[in-house]
C-alpha cells in the first residue's frame, strides 16, 4: 500500500546519497517538508523516532497529555496557518486515542499528516502487544492512509501523504510505520514532488460553466451568496470580497465559512442554518439565484431539504465533485478551486459594463433590511444574571474583534459563532462537522503556537472543557498564554435546550453536578483563575485576563443556566420556519 | 435500476477494502463484486453490480472516483455491454436423473467437469438470468452446492474503458 505508483521527480544532484534509518528518514522528511511543530506522545513503537527527534531542534515536538489533543492541536495549527498539521502517536492505544481527532479533521476537510507507530512487520496480525489495525480503523475517517512495509518506500510515502493532505479537498492522511521499519536503513532522498496517476484534482473551472454561472448571477433579481469552509481552505476570501462588493449582493457564511467575508460589512447577513440569523435564512429562502461557494449543503444549513431555497437557481463551486448535487440539485455546477474559479469569475465581471440590475437589487435590499430589523439575536440584559451572549459581545469588544477563537461544542459554540464577528479568515477554529466536545483547549494550543503574538480565546462550556482539561498542563509546559472563557451554565446546555424544546423538559443527564472550582483548578495547574458571578464582573474579568499577557487565564463566567440559542430551525423544518425569541 | 460498474484501481493491498468499505459506509447496495488483476499487473479491475436511483448512482460514481487508489470508473449500464458470470454447480445425479441433468446441461451449454456415481459437477457461463434459469430448471432437492463468480462485464465496440 506504500504507493509504488507514486512516481517521484528526482531533484537534481544537490542531495547526496546517504544511508539513514527509518526513524532518521521520518525526522529528515519532516524537516524537508518545512514542518515547524510536531504534536505527539511517545510509546514503544515510536521510540526510534523520538530518539531522532531528541538529536535535533529544528522540528519542535509539543508533548500533549492525551493523543486526541495532539491531533486537535495539529488541526487548529493547520486551520490558522493554512499549512499541514502534523501529529505523532504510538501504536495501539496511541492510535485509537488519535481517532477522534482524525475524524474531526476529516469532517472539516483539514489537512493533517498523522504518523502512528505500529508493531514490527513480522508481528502484524498476531495480536501483538499494543497492536491494532490502525489502517483499518482509520480508513473511513482519513482522506487516505498507508502502512509502510519497506523502509525504501518511507520517504516517498511521507511525501505522498503531505501531497494528498494539502491538495484537492484537503483532509487527514495517516502513515502507519512498523517499529522495525524505523530501524532499517536505506538511502534517503525526499522527492520534491510526487504525482499519482489515480489522483488529479480539478483546479481550474470549466470556462463554459464559469461563463454560464456569471450570466445567471448577473441576471439575478434577488441574488444571494452562500459560502463555506472551502473559501477559507482555498485562501479565496480576497477574491470573494471583490466579487461580492462589485455585485452589491447579500452574503451569508456557513459556520465553517466564518471570516471568509468580513462580518462587520453591511452586505454580510450573518451565519445561516439551524442557528443562523433570520435575515440570512429568509434571504436564502427567497432569493432567485443562490451562489454556493465551497460549501456542502450540510443538513444543519439546509433544514428540510425539500423546502430549501425553493425559488432559486443554484450555482455551486466546489473542488470535490461529490459535494455537488449530493443533497441539493444544482443548476450550474463548477468543479474547481474556489480561489481560481473566483478569479476567473472576477475577470469576466470586470469586462461587464452594468453587471447588475440596480432597481431589482435596491428592492431586494429593502426587503432584507426589513428582515434585519427583526433583530433576531436580541437578548434581554439583566443586572443579576450574566447572559452568555453578553460575555461573547464583551470578549469581541475588548479583543477588538481580532482574537483567534477556538470553541468546544454546545450553546457557547453557537453564541461564539453568532456574536464574535470575524473580519478575516483563519481566526476561527471550531469542530463543525463532527461536533467534537474537547476540541477547544487543544485547538487553542495549536493556534497559539501558530500565532504566538495573537490573543487566542478558547470559548468553552463547563461540560466540554472537562473532556480535555488535562491539557492545561501542556499549556504551562510551553507557556501558552491562552485565554479560556468558560460559559459555565451548569448544564450540557445544548442538550438541555433540545430536551426543553423537544423532550417535554425532561432534563435527563444534562445537569452537570459536582463541578470543580475552576479557579482553583486553574491555579493547581499553575495558571490564573478568575470568576465572574454578576454582569458587572464581566468586563473587569476580561480586562484583567487580557492584561496578563503572558499567562494562561481561565475565566469562569457563571451564566444564566437556562438561556437558549435563538433563532433555531427545528430538525425537519424549512429554513424559514425558525423559532425566534 | 440495476447498474454494472467497472473500476480500475491500483493493485495494492487494501484497495479492495476501501471500495467495499465505501459501499457499506454510505449504505450503497452491492449485489456482487469481483476483482482480479488486468493485463497490466499494477492495475486491478473490479466489477460491481449494484442498484440505486439515478441520484444515488451519481454519488456512487463520484465517491468511487474520489478514492485515491481508483484510476477510472465507468457505469457500463450507460451503453451496450456484455455481462458474463461463471457458475460451478454440484448436483445429485442417480438413476434416471443422470440423463436428465446431462440433457439440461447441454441445453444451457454447460459442461460436466467432475463426475461420481452419485453426482455431477458442472460449469456454466452466461448472464445472471441464464444461471438463475438453470438452477430453476433443476429439481430443488438435487442441488448440493452452487458457486457463482458474480458478474464480469465489458463494453461492446472497439474502445476500452
Ligand atoms: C451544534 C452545532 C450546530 C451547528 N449549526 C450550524 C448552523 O446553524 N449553521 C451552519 O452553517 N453550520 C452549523 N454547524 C456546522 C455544520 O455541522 C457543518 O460543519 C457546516 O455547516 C459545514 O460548513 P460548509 O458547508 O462550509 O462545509 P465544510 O465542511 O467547510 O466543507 C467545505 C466544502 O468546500 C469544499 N472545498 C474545500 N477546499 C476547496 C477548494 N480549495 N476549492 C473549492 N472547494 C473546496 C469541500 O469539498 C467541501 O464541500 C453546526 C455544528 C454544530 C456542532
Ligand atoms: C464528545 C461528544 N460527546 C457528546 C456530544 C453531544 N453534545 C453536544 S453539545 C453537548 C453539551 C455541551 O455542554 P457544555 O460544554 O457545557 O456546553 P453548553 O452547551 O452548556 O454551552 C453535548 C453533550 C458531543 N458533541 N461531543
Ligand atoms: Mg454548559
Amino acid at each position: 500500500m506504500a504507493s509504488p505508483t507514486a512516481t517521484e521527480q528526482r531533484p537534481t544532484a544537490q542531495h547526496q546519497e546517504e544511508e539513514l534509518t527509518g526513524a532518521e528518514i521520518v525526522v529528515r522528511a519532516l524537516r524537508d517538508e518545512g514542518v515547524e511543530y510536531l504534536y505527539g506522545y511517545p510509546g514503544g513503537a515510536v521510540l526510534y523516532i523520538y530518539d531522532e527527534l531528541f538529536k535535533q531542534d529544528i522540528v519542535k515536538h509539543i508533548l500533549v497529555r492525551h493523543e486526541q489533543a495532539a491531533v486537535h492541536a495539529a488541526d487548529a495549527y493547520a486551520r490558522v496557518t493554512g499549512k499541514v498539521g502534523v501529529a505523532l502517536v504510538t501504536s495501539g492505544p496511541g492510535a485509537t486515542n488519535a481517532v477522534t481527532g482524525i475524524a474531526t479533521a476529516y469532517m472539516d476537510s483539514i489537512p493533517l499528516v498523522v504518523i502512528s507507530g505500529q508493531v514490527p512487520v513480522a508481528l502484524i496480525g498476531n495480536d501483538a502487544f499494543q497492536e491494532v489495525d490502525t489502517v483499518g480503523i482509520t480508513r473511513p475517517c482519513t482522506k487516505h492512509n498507508f502502512l509502510v512495509k519497506d523502509v525504501r518506500d518511507l520517504a516517498t510515502t511521507l511525501k505522498t501523504a503531505f501531497h494528498l493532505a494539502a491538495t484537492g479537498r484537503p483532509g487527514p492522511v495517516l502513515v502507519d510505520i512498523p517499529k522495525d521499519i524505523t530501524g532499517h536503513k536505506t538511502i534517503y532522498h525526499y522527492p520534491e514532488k510526487v504525482s499519482l496517476r489515480s489522483y488529479k484534482p480539478t483546479v481550474k473551472g470549466h470556462p463554459g460553466q464559469v461563463r454560464k454561472a456569471m450570466q445567471m448571477i448577473t441576471g439575478a433579481q434577488r441574488p444571494m451568496f452562500y459560502t463555506g469552509g472551502g473559501v477559507i481552505l482555498a485562501n479565496g476570501a480576497e477574491e470573494l470580497v471583490k466579487m461580492v462588493r462589485t455585485l452589491g449582493a447579500p452574503i451569508t457564511n456557513t459556520f465553517m465559512g466564518l471570516g471568509g467575508y468580513p462580518a462587520s460589512d453591511r452586505q454580510f447577513l450573518g451565519m445561516l442554518g439551524m442557528h443562523g440569523t433570520y435575515e440570512a435564512n429568509m434571504a436564502v429562502q427567497n432569493c432567485d439565484v443562490l451562489v454556493a461557494i465551497g460549501a456542502r449543503f450540510d443538513d444543519r444549513v439546509t433544514g428540510n431539504i425539500a423546502k430549501f431555497a425553493p425559488h432559486a437557481k443554484i450555482v455551486h463551486v466546489d473542488i470535490d465533485p461529490s459535494s455537488i448535487s449530493k443533497n441539493v440539485r444544482v443548476d450550474v455546477p463548477i468543479v474547481g478551486d474556489v480561489r481560481q474559479v473566483l478569479a476567473e469569475m472576477n475577470q469576466i465581471l470586470g469586462e461587464m459594463d452594468h453587471p447588475t440590475d440596480a432597481r431589482a437589487l435596491a428592492a431586494w435590499w429593502a426587503q432584507i433590511e426589513d428582515w434585519r430589523k427583526r433583530d433576531c439575536l436580541h437578548y434581554t440584559q439583566n443586572d443579576e444574571v450574566i447572559k452568555p451572549q453578553f460575555v461573547i459581545q464583551k470578549l469581541y469588544e475588548l479583543t477588538g474583534g481580532d482574537a483567534i477563537v477556538t470553541t468546544d461544542v454546545g450553546q457557547h459554540q453557537m453564541w461564539a459563532a453568532q456574536f464574535y464577528g470575524f473580519d478575516r479568515p483563519r481566526r476561527w477554529a471550531s469542530s463543525g462537522g463532527l461536533g467534537t466536545m474537547g476540541y477547544g483547549l487543544p485547538a487553542a494550543m495549536g493556534a497559539q503556537l501558530a500565532e504566538p503574538d495573537s490573543t487566542v480565546l478558547c470559548i468553552t462550556g463547563e461540560g466540554s472543557i472537562q473532556m480535555n482539561i488535562q491539557e492545561l498542563s501542556t499549556c504551562l509546559q510551553y507557556r501558552l498564554p491562552i485565554k479560556v472563557a468558560c460559559l459555565n451554565n451548569h448544564y450540557l446546555g445544548m442538550v438541555r435546550q433540545w430536551q426543553e424544546f423537544f423532550y417535554g423538559s425532561r432534563y435527563a443527564m444534562s445537569y452537570v453536578d459536582a463541578l470543580p472550582d475552576f479557579v482553583k483548578l486553574a491555579e493547581a495547574f499553575g495558571h490564573v483563575g478568575l470568576r465572574a458571578d454578576k454582569p458587572a464582573d464581566v468586563e473587569p474579568v476580561i480586562r484583567e485576563a487580557l492584561r496578563l499577557k503572558d499567562r494562561l487565564v481561565f475565566m469562569d463566567f457563571q451564566v444564566d443556566p437556562v438561556e437558549n440559542v435563538y433563532p433555531m430551525v427545528p430538525a425537519g423544518a424549512a429554513l424559514s420556519e425558525m423559532i425566534l425569541v | 435500476m440495476r447498474h454494472i460498474i467497472s473500476i480500475l484501481l491500483e493493485n495494492e493491498a487494501g484497495a479492495l477494502s476501501r471500495v467495499a468499505g465505501l459501499f457499506s459506509a454510505r449504505g450503497y447496495n452491492i449485489e456482487a463484486m469481483t476483482v482480479a488483476p488486468t493485463h497490466d499487473a499494477s492495475i486491478s479491475r473490479m466489477t460491481v453490480a449494484t442498484r440505486g436511483s439515478e441520484e444515488v448512482m451519481e454519488q456512487v460514481l463520484k465517491q468511487l472516483n474520489k478514492l485515491v487508489e481508483v484510476i477510472r470508473v465507468q457505469d457500463l449500464s450507460d451503453g451496450p455491454h456484455i455481462e458474463r458470470e461463471l457458475m460451478l454447480i454440484k448436483v445429485h445425479a442417480v438413476g434416471p436423473d443422470r440423463e436428465e441433468v446431462k440433457r439440461l446441461a447441454d441445453i444451457f451449454r454447460g459442461r460436466i467437469i467432475d463426475v461420481t456415481d452419485r453426482s455431477y459437477t458442472m460449469e456454466l457461463t452466461g448472464t445472471g438470468e441464464k444461471l438463475d434459469a438453470f438452477i430453476h430448471a433443476l429439481d430443488p432437492g438435487m442441488v448440493i452446492e452452487v458457486v457463482r463468480s458474480g458478474a464480469s462485464a465489458i463494453s461492446r465496440g472497439a474502445k476500452g474503458i
